[in-house]
């Protein structure tokens, strides 16, 4: 037996998310999204939603470094703030999906069939709309705000957690350790807390890792419909809305609107991919 | 069978071997400096416990080992093809190698349930070497892959080539791959322990098939195998192989009557065998080489009765049909009534698939048995509530097959044994650590352990942090679940020893699963033997082994290999036989279990389920 | 068998569609307010409120109306347009088939080559080619439909003049040159979903152990990883592409808008605009109804490709 320092589970992920080369560029990607959403009001060269008509529709200059808009607004400033939309809706929804959708998905598991039946269904319709097309039909219901995007993701994207915490809740609820747990006398809520949750939280969270492209996606395809976050308010989605209107006039907009959203999900990619090779090693193939 | 024309020049010959595997911690030795000769005609078994490398000289010569990241760095793998001068494989390119695979040498391993495609059919399978390396067209291979079917002993081989994998049985399975290997007439064929898989009865149906095609084709055999029961079965020459190192060579009877090294001897000293136990009632530990021998008195126990199981039924139901209704049951136990003694240990031995396990959790109440009693210790099992049954649990504990999924990954060794110590006393209680530590103590690990992870710990280690959580709040019974089957053999003699000496210390009983008859004989003072569902035969040990009453014990007791090669007794008979289904349509009533008493305490099944003859038609 | 088997999945897709059904009917009653006013919107005339509240039932009790609703759906009735009066579901039948020819010519291009990608990458594991393709496509996975859509449209119509910008165009040949770059966008991701899927479960095969036996039977390594290898690893991406149905409908939406083309999801955001809201409804529950028989036709063909899925389940 080799004299090793004890290594718990999540200090072992962490060293071979380290280790994985993409995972550790997805790993920087990601850390600089999160402080430019963080620090953006800072750090942004002008007040990005300050108009400045005799500027409008520069190209790039030393002051306005993605050059302006129709109304004279630093692109490069809204930009930055950008980040800061997409994670404030992307963070709270995906969020609140996991912690819903593992609960759910653990009462689906570990209680009675019928309850598991009837929630498996509602999961499985909520599925089986297109996302997009569930997303307008709320949408043209409760009228287009923030919290509505937020809504939308949380609702369409339960359903996906709830039904990987289901199988990992089953497939652990007659595993040996289990078993051996109850016959030692440990009690349902405790298995739950102690045995179920913590070995099912790691590919939760890989789920959420590789999740948050598709809701800044979401968002962004949303407020570039019209249909996101109010006009004034920078976000991605709504760069790119100006930028279709103006592609003939200037190609800035399109560029500091889609570029952010192609990086940013780059990073939760890779991230995501290399915390699923940690968390689950029998996934991990070649590289 | 037994002897090897020496005169003749090896079919092939492994000359210096060395094998390294690309791991993320840079090259490791798979093995290191091995050498040794197959003859024409022979048997060659290559016997070692996991981690010997004995899979790697055959991958070698196969060169399947280029596809599993092992790299040949020394040696010559000298294959005689009929050719002037043998060929050095280790040097041939693929394409050489792909006319030789599967045509002069072929190959059977260990999992049948796997080692076909899915979504091809049986016959397409069987016909794809035929097609390459004989260009045989598609009717002639055909009619070959017939014949090979009816070599195998496969019943209606006509009905099988259209067949899909998923279809058929382990067993049956297993026949193909062995039919697929045969199919070219190979000069060697390598056999990567090919039974390890399947339930004994089954097992000495190939092991038997195995021999009998070896005569019938004269190809050579190199088998590989962990079970020294096996080996001596079926050897003619025996290579020992320990940690990537061959130990010994030498004929069969050689290796077991006079092993030279000393790990030979080790070796052969924990495997349990089959009637060693004879003329004794009780029993007792076994004789380790290189152990300080503790206690090795015999385990007597007392008369006082323990747990006492009467008429328990478990299905499970089969839901089937558009609606998903309830279609069958499984009647995985039916009617089963036993009693444990306390200090003792009972023994519920059987073959896959019999319900032995499902009896188990069942009067742990882990599953939710249909009806019956079960009564610990004077108290009713069945009438307890949740909470009292909780309460209640601290009385019986439970030992897993798998000491993998036996504990929990994420959390330290300590905690998991004291688990059981924080739910039936105070869970803060400041002594639990200490009690801890000394149940680390009396399953001999050392207290350094406490705060380490399952994946830190070897096997066995891991499977003796398992008994010190069961021991852990001092129970009266420990339902032991085929606890040493995963374990390689001298693991396993420690282990087994280890629950006797707690036996005989600290005086609990024992509900011992297994389906390993030589291991069952060496722990029990009662046998319970389970087929399909039910106890056929149930009695003291010494009785069921020496005098066995009914035909499916008998069958049993037959088909184990001993480790003995003076006590060979391959069957003679192949055929196929399939195993009855133990599912039943809804409102199936099955009779209720009648026993006829055949000696003092022997009870014989009378209800007439199983018969020799029946069992050896075709499905 | 097979025909039970399909029985039963018809059976499940009918039940999804019927709880979907419901649970449209559940959220329309869930926001506050008046139905009539939130369904039609401030500019429906007097007429066609009276019209609706009558179609609706909202004078008889709750359940009464579901039924009612259940049987305008059964009958094909997704109520009327609130501006022309036409009925929804002809509206919707008609802008279907622009969005249909979109999903195809993206899955026609992109299916094959996101397998032939991540086959090629798996048979090859480690070596530079599967790096790369691994890189590409998750680089490819990343980039969303419209974000491709507009990035493309910038480059390809507005600066090269390669493609037409806008609208379907006239005749065959001039709508396949319209298809070329929304069917680029919305396919692209898509190749890259595929590639990875593929990947993995083609290293998953080539590491089983009925590979193993064909190696040791001889059979050279282009057989193997071609015929036997890929024809069970491509399983769980014929599911997929069933699923990719919903993933490439919601794609299609933006594609429409970005290059002004006719169809659903034109259809759609236009009359969310103007508020025309049963053609939401309409379209909403249309596209679900495709979107669960594509899944319910994948899983048929799944289950006409691997014998066991016929048998067990």
């Amino acid at each position: 037996m080799t004299v090793l320092k004890s290594q718990s589970r999540s200090s072992q992920i962490l060293r071979a998310v380290l280790r994985d080369r993409l995972g550790m560029v997805g790993l920087v990607i990601v850390t600089l999204v999160v402080a430019c959403a963080l620090f953006a009001p800072w750090i942004v060269p002008h007040d990005p939603n300050a108009m400045n008509i005799q500027d409008r529709l520069q190209g790039p200059s030393l002051q306005y470094l993605l050059g302006t808009d129709q109304l004279g607004r630093d692109i490069f400033s809204r930009m930055l703030m950008g980040a800061q939309i997409a994670l404030k809706v992307a963070l709270p929804a995906v969020f609140g999906a996991m912690v819903i959708g593992m609960l759910l998905g653990m009462i689906a598991g570990f209680g009675p069939e019928w309850l598991d039946s009837l929630l498996m269904l509602v999961f499985d319709t909520i599925r089986s709309f297109p996302t997009v097309m569930f997303a307008l039909a709320v949408v043209a219901l409760v009228g287009p705000s923030l919290n509505t995007v937020i809504l939308v993701v949380m609702l369409t994207s339960i359903p996906t957690y709830a039904r990987v915490a289901r199988t990992q809740t089953m497939s652990l609820r007659s595993a040996d350790f289990v078993m051996a747990a109850r016959a030692a006398g440990t009690s349902s809520p405790r298995i739950l807390a102690i045995h179920l949750a913590p070995n099912t939280v790691g590919v939760l969270a890989v789920l959420m890792a590789m999740d948050i492209p598709t809701v800044v996606a979401l968002e962004a395809g949303l407020s570039f419909l019209g249909l996101g976050v109010k006009p004034p308010t920078p976000s991605w989605g709504a760069l790119l809305k100006d930028g279709y209107a103006l592609i003939r006039q200037t190609p800035w907009l399109i560029v500091a609107g889609g570029l952010p959203i192609i990086v940013t999900t780059l990073g939760f990619t890779f991230f995501g991919e290399a915390l699923r090779d940690a968390v689950d090693p029998k996934v991990k193939k070649g590289r | 069978m037994l002897d090897v024309t020496r005169s003749s020049p090896p079919i092939a010959s492994i000359r210096g071997l060395q094998v390294a595997f690309c791991t993320e911690d840079g090259p490791v030795l798979g093995v290191k400096d091995v050498s040794f000769d197959i003859h024409p005609g022979e048997t060659l078994c290559v016997v070692g416990e996991s981690g010997s490398g004995k899979s790697v000289s055959s991958m070698s010569l196969m060169r399947l080992i280029d596809y599993s990241g092992g790299i040949i760095q020394k040696g010559e793998l000298l294959f005689d093809t009929g050719a002037a001068a043998p060929v050095d494989l280790a040097q041939a390119d693929q394409a050489l190698m792909r006319q030789i695979r599967g045509n002069a040498i072929s190959m059977i391993f260990q999992e049948p349930m796997t080692a076909l495609n899915p979504v091809f059919t049986i016959g397409h399978q069987l016909t794809i070497g035929l097609k390459l390396h004989k260009g045989l067209n598609s009717q002639d291979a055909r009619a070959r892959a017939l014949e090979l079917l009816q070599q195998v002993r496969i019943p209606e081989p006509d009905r099988r080539m259209t067949q899909y994998p998923h279809e058929m049985s382990g067993g049956m399975r297993q026949r193909v791959v062995i039919a697929m290997a045969l199919a070219c007439e190979p000069k060697l064929l390598i056999a990567d322990e090919p039974t390890t898989a399947l339930d004994v009865t089954v097992q000495a149906e190939i092991l038997s098939l195995i021999n009998q095609l070896k005569a019938e084709t004269g190809t050579a055999v190199l088998f590989i195998t962990h079970d020294m029961g096996v080996v001596a079965q079926i050897a003619d020459r025996v290579v020992v192989m320990y940690r990537g190192d061959k130990i010994e060579e030498g004929p069969v009877e050689a290796i077991f009557d006079a092993p030279q090294q000393a790990y030979t001897r080790a070796l052969l000293a924990a495997v349990p065998r089959l009637g060693e136990m004879q003329g004794t009632t009780l029993p007792e530990p076994m004789k380790l080489v290189g152990e300080a021998q503790s206690t090795s008195a015999p385990i007597t126990g007392t008369d006082d009765v323990l747990l006492k199981v009467e008429n328990l039924k478990v299905r499970f139901a089969v839901k089937g049909g558009l609606l998903r209704r309830h279609v069958a049951n499984v009647h995985a136990v039916e009617d089963v009534s036993f009693t444990i003694n306390k200090g003792q240990t009972l023994s519920l031995v059987g073959e896959s698939g019999c319900g032995k396990s499902t009896a188990g959790r069942a009067i742990m109440r882990l599953l939710h048995p249909q009806s019956g009693q079960v009564i610990l210790d004077g108290q009713d099992m069945m009438a307890l509530s949740k909470r009292q049954l909780r309460a209640a649990r601290r009385d019986v504990q439970m030992i897993f097959q798998d000491p993998f999924a036996s504990l929990n990954p994420q959390i330290q060794l300590a905690e998991q044994v004291a688990e059981p110590l924080r739910n039936f006393g105070n869970r803060r209680d400041p002594a639990i650590m200490d009690r801890v530590a000394t149940l680390f103590d009396r399953v001999g690990l050392p207290r350094a352990f406490m705060r380490r992870y399952p994946h830190e710990l070897s096997g066995g280690q891991r499977q003796g942090v398992a008994i010190a959580r069961a021991l852990a709040p001092a129970p009266k019974l420990i339902v032991a679940d085929e606890a040493v089957s995963a374990l390689d053999v001298s693991v396993q003699a420690q282990v087994l020893n280890l629950m006797m000496e707690l036996q005989a210390d600290l005086g609990v009983s024992f509900l011992f699963i297994s389906h390993d008859m030589a291991v069952v004989e060496r722990v029990s003072h009662q046998v319970g033997v389970m087929y399909l569902g039910r106890i056929v035969e149930l009695g003291p040990r010494a009785a069921v082994f020496e005098n066995p009453h009914h035909p499916y014990t008998r069958a049993l007791m037959q088909a184990v290999p001993i480790a003995d090669p003076r006590k060979r007794h391959l069957i003679d008979s192949l055929a196929f036989r399939p195993i009855p289904s133990p599912i039943k349509p809804v409102g199936h009533t099955a009779e209720p279990s009648q026993y006829q008493q055949v000696g003092p305490d022997h009870w014989l099944l009378t209800n007439n389920h199983y018969d020799a003859a029946d069992a050896s038609q075709t499905n | 068998m097979l025909l039970g088997y399909a029985l039963r999945r018809f059976g499940v897709a009918a039940v999804t569609l019927f709880v979907a059904v419901t649970l449209m009917f559940v959220m329309i009653r869930l926001v506050p307010g008046d139905p009539v006013q939130i369904l039609l919107g401030p500019r429906a005339t007097p007429e066609l409120q009276a019209r609706l509240t009558a179609e609706l039932a909202l004078d008889q009790p709750l359940l009464r109306q579901l039924l009612i609703f259940y049987g305008n759906l059964l009958q094909g009735n997704l109520g009327v347009d609130v501006f022309s009066g036409r009925p929804v579901t002809l509206i919707v039948l008609e802008q279907l088939p622009h969005t249909l020819r979109l999903i195809f010519a993206s899955v026609l291009w992109s299916v094959p080559i996101g397998i032939l990608l991540g086959a090629y990458a798996a048979a090859r594991p480690n070596t530079l080619f599967d790096r790369v393709s691994a890189v590409i496509s998750v680089g490819v996975v990343a980039a969303p439909a419209f974000v491709v859509a507009l990035l493309s449209l910038l480059l390809f119509s507005v600066h090269l003049r390669w493609f037409p910008a806008i609208g379907a165009g006239e005749g065959f040949w001039d709508q396949l040159r319209h298809l070329v770059l929304p069917a680029f966008a919305i396919g692209l991701s898509w190749i890259g979903y595929i590639a990875r899927i593929m990947r993995a479960s083609m290293l998953e095969v080539m590491g089983a152990d009925h590979i193993r036996t064909l190696r040791a039977l001889g059979v050279a390594e282009r057989p193997i990883v071609l015929i036997y290898a890929l024809r069970v690893a491509v399983l769980p991406v014929v599911t997929i592409i069933g699923v990719g149905v919903g993933f490439l409908l919601s794609s299609a939406v933006f594609a429409e808008i970005v290059f002004a083309r006719p169809g659903i999801g034109k259809l759609v955001i236009d009359a969310i605009t103007t508020r025309n809201y049963p053609i939401v409804m309409g379209a909403v529950l249309m596209s679900t109804a495709l979107f669960v028989t594509a899944t319910t036709v994948a899983d048929l063909i799944n289950a006409m490709l691997d014998p066991r899925a016929r048998a067990g389940k």
